[in-house]
């Protein structure tokens, strides 16, 4: 690309051209704030007017994160017209704004509050009418509240990209505009499969997981016997609410906390994740055996079963009967670990930290009730877990390093671990078919084939023992939709497939840290880019580090089944680890 | 989606399908839907969503957008009082309230019997004769608020006799 000269502030800098004026400043050393653009152009409206400057050349002010910068070009960020008019742009997103800030989970994170900050908007001089607030907290995952919303359309932007489904859109015009499903319904009542992606990108906290630390505690003060489990994803990304670097494991940490907390066990959902291949692994393989309908795909993202059930309730019997491994650990911990411990699975209160969003969903599921007990009683994300360890006032970085409760289930295997990256169910499963279809273990443990880090998709032909597997993995529902209508058309060619719904997997759940560089001025300038990468890695690398690496070789999952389980998909194994699916209309209860 | 019939559902479909070339069919699919039946609802917007693969989410964004396209159905005459800036100097506003008044129903509402939808117009291009009134496509030039009552009165005798108001 061509080098072109520009000036900012009266100094000459050599830049790239075809970029816009914000981009150029940034790689230059300036950081114009701005609310509605995101991600390199993934969102891009330039419509909250936060990032005004004076360039040469334009007629009066230019919105920088669309205005592309031309050879010669003077930019100024600093003068008395530039900085007022960044100010009121800001106080007039605020003047339509619910300023309670103490009682916005967002706070802390909030990029409108952090742009009224550098752009000092302190007077709220403009006041006049406030518009309709629109709230919806019907959907299990997600609230929506309009009168936190800028209208940056990110969201909108987020759900179209990842997901291809659109949920979310402008309504209305002018004054009276809002961001909603469409005919301002509910999540709840249309085809949103509750991944959370929107909450990830959002600037304030128009969207918001729905928080149930509240649970949490009413179970504390009922004198539960309040159990915890973690999912794999979780430890790769907590850190950073605690200002680590993106990628830090803090496994160690993380357990620590738990135990502060007050939790009765802490236990790693990996153990459900080694349990899940176990059974995953034999249905693919008896599958394949038995005429059974090929491919079959994973069922461990709520998100991707929302999507199915919505959008493909004819390739159902695709899917795997197996609950996801938090579930499958749910049940087994309020029958076999309840009966271990002497205890009523009614009093123990079992609640599950994940990097998802669309697990309080599924939670709720009817389908995952056992004789009408809940395998699980609350989800908590990874972000409410950190400001669940904020307000007890522990300081993070200060914990020991402990290890899991491994007292009759709890031991885990490097192939559970990787569950949190897309790709590593399909690993974790190669590992226990290649070792059931040989009688032995691979050489070379890993089937790096398979791994990636970003949305789209993979595939993988794999010879075991004279029997050929084609597989295939897909993270986020756009990627998904293309294997799907080829299942749909009969031209699928994959035995097993992976999918998830969100792109990259569990590490870039809807219930993941935030991950601005605004807020994360130690990470590099690409770190947009990079994120998906270094949490994968994070994971990869306690896979490499633990003593067993294959599900079928972990010492409890043995135990478990010789004591209870009897073998993977027996009739004990069938009611308590496998479950259902229903077709779903999307729009079914129209209103009008 | 059990409130369509079968033929409706069919005629929505050949209006998508006429613009199937299109690259950007939405507004043209969305302007003869609201001509054919005078409304589109969610429904209808689901099955547009289903042969352009654009989201509902954006349908009903423009649909909601712009004031031609209406989510509901409109009156069998649909009164449009244009409230521009010529016709609002000239007392357009006070002639909508009239109208507003008399029928009970105000700016985007049908009566319940289903007769007359009122509409707020911005500038219609009509300047010369502000304030304007456009009904059903027949303009009325310069109304006055002690016109509206005879106006409404022209409308409902001929609904009486059974024949239309022509121009």
């Amino acid at each position: 690309m061509a080098l072109i000269n520009i000036k900012i502030e009266g100094i000459s800098y050599q830049v790239e051209e075809g970029q816009t004026i914000l981009e150029a400043a940034k790689k230059c050393g300036y950081e114009i704030p701005s609310l509605c653009t995101f991600n390199h152009g993934e969102c891009n409206q330039g419509s909250c007017r936060v990032c005004l400057v004076e360039a040469t050349g334009a007629r009066g002010l230019v919105a920088s994160c669309v205005y592309p910068i031309s050879d010669g070009m003077e930019i100024t960020i600093s003068s008395p017209k530039a900085v007022e008019a960044r100010r009121n742009s800001v106080e007039l997103l605020l003047s339509d704004h619910n300023q309670n800030c103490q009682q916005c989970d967002k706070n802390g994170k909030c990029e409108l509050l952090r742009v009224a900050s550098i752009t000092g908007s302190r007077e709220l001089k403009f006041s006049g009418s406030h518009s309709e607030t629109h709230l919806d907290t019907l959907a299990p995952g997600l609230v929506r509240d309009t009168s936190k919303c800028i209208l940056c359309g990110r969201c909108i932007a987020r759900c179209e990209n990842a997901q291809g489904i659109g949920i979310l859109g402008f309504e209305n015009r002018g004054f009276d505009t809002f961001v909603s499903p469409a005919g301002d319904r509910s999540f709840a009542d249309s085809p949103c499969i509750q991944c959370g992606q929107c909450v990830n990108v959002c600037p304030t906290g128009a969207l918001m997981e729905h928080s149930e630390i509240s649970l949490v505690d009413e179970a504390f003060k009922a004198g539960k016997h309040v159990i915890v489990q973690a999912a794999p994803a979780v430890r790769a990304a907590l850190g950073e609410e605690f200002d680590y670097p993106i990628g830090t494991p803090v496994t160690g940490k993380m357990i620590a906390a738990l135990r502060r907390l007050g939790f009765y066990r802490v236990y790693d959902v990996n153990f459900g994740a080694d349990l899940t291949i176990m059974e995953e692994g034999t249905e693919l393989l008896n599958r394949i055996k038995n005429g059974g309908v090929l491919p079959m795909i994973t069922s461990c993202s709520p998100g991707w079963i929302n999507y199915a059930e919505y959008n493909y309730g004819d390739l159902l019997p695709h899917l795997s009967s197996c609950k996801s491994p938090h579930q499958m650990q749910g049940a087994i911990i309020k029958s076999y670990w309840a009966k271990q411990n002497n205890l009523k699975p009614e009093d123990i209160f079992v609640v599950s930290v994940m990097p998802c969003i669309a697990k309080k969903f599924e939670k709720e599921r009817e389908q995952l009730k056992v004789n009408d007990i809940p395998d699980v009683d609350a989800v908590i994300t990874t972000r409410e877990l950190a400001r669940m360890i904020k307000r007890a006032g522990i300081v993070f970085d200060k914990l020991p390093d402990e290890e899991w409760d491994a007292d009759i289930m709890g031991d885990y295997s490097g192939a559970g671990v990787i569950f949190g990256v897309t790709g590593g169910v399909m690993e974790a499963a190669l590992r226990t078919v290649y070792y059931k279809l040989t009688g032995k273990e691979k050489d070379e443990i890993t089937f790096t084939e398979v791994r990636g880090h970003e949305a789209g998709i993979r595939e993988a032909s794999l010879d075991i023992d004279g029997t050929t597997i084609n597989v295939a993995m897909a993270s986020g529902m756009r990627s998904a939709k293309i294997l799907l209508d080829d299942i749909k058309d009969g031209k699928s060619k994959y035995h097993f497939i992976e999918i998830m719904g969100c792109p990259g997997g569990c590490i870039n759940g809807g219930g993941q840290p935030y991950v601005r560089s605004c807020f994360l001025p130690n990470e590099d300038d690409d770190i947009m880019e990079t994120y998906k990468e270094k949490r994968a890695q994070a994971l990869y690398k306690e896979d490499e580090g633990r003593p067993i690496r294959q599900s079928h070789n972990n010492p409890q999952i043995k135990e478990l089944y010789d004591k209870f389980l009897e073998e993977p998909n027996s009739h004990k194994a069938h009611e308590l680890l496998h479950t259902t699916y229903e077709a779903r209309v999307g729009f079914n209860e129209i209103a009008n | 989606m059990g409130k369509i019939n079968a033929a409706a559902v069919a005629q929505i479909e050949s209006i998508c399908a006429r613009y199937k070339d299109e690259k950007t069919p939405l507004m043209m699919i969305l302007s003869d839907i609201q001509n054919e039946y005078g409304y589109i609802p969610l429904e209808v917007q689901e099955i547009v969503s289903q042969h352009t693969g654009i989201s509902v989410a954006e349908i009903y964004g423009v649909v909601t957008f712009y004031s031609f396209f209406s989510l509901t159905p409109k009156g069998k005459y649909v009164i449009g009082c244009c409230l521009g800036t010529a016709c609002y100097v000239k007392g357009a506003q006070q002639v909508i309230d009239k109208f507003s008044e008399l029928l009970h129903i105000k700016p985007g509402e049908t009566t319940d019997d289903g007769l007359f939808t009122l509409d707020a117009l911005r500038c219609i291009g009509a300047c010369g004769i502000a304030p304007a009134v456009s009904i059903n496509g027949k303009v009325y030039p310069k109304m006055t608020v002690s016109q509206v009552n005879e106006v409404i009165a022209s409308y409902l005798i001929s609904e009486e006799k059974g024949q239309e108001v022509t121009a």
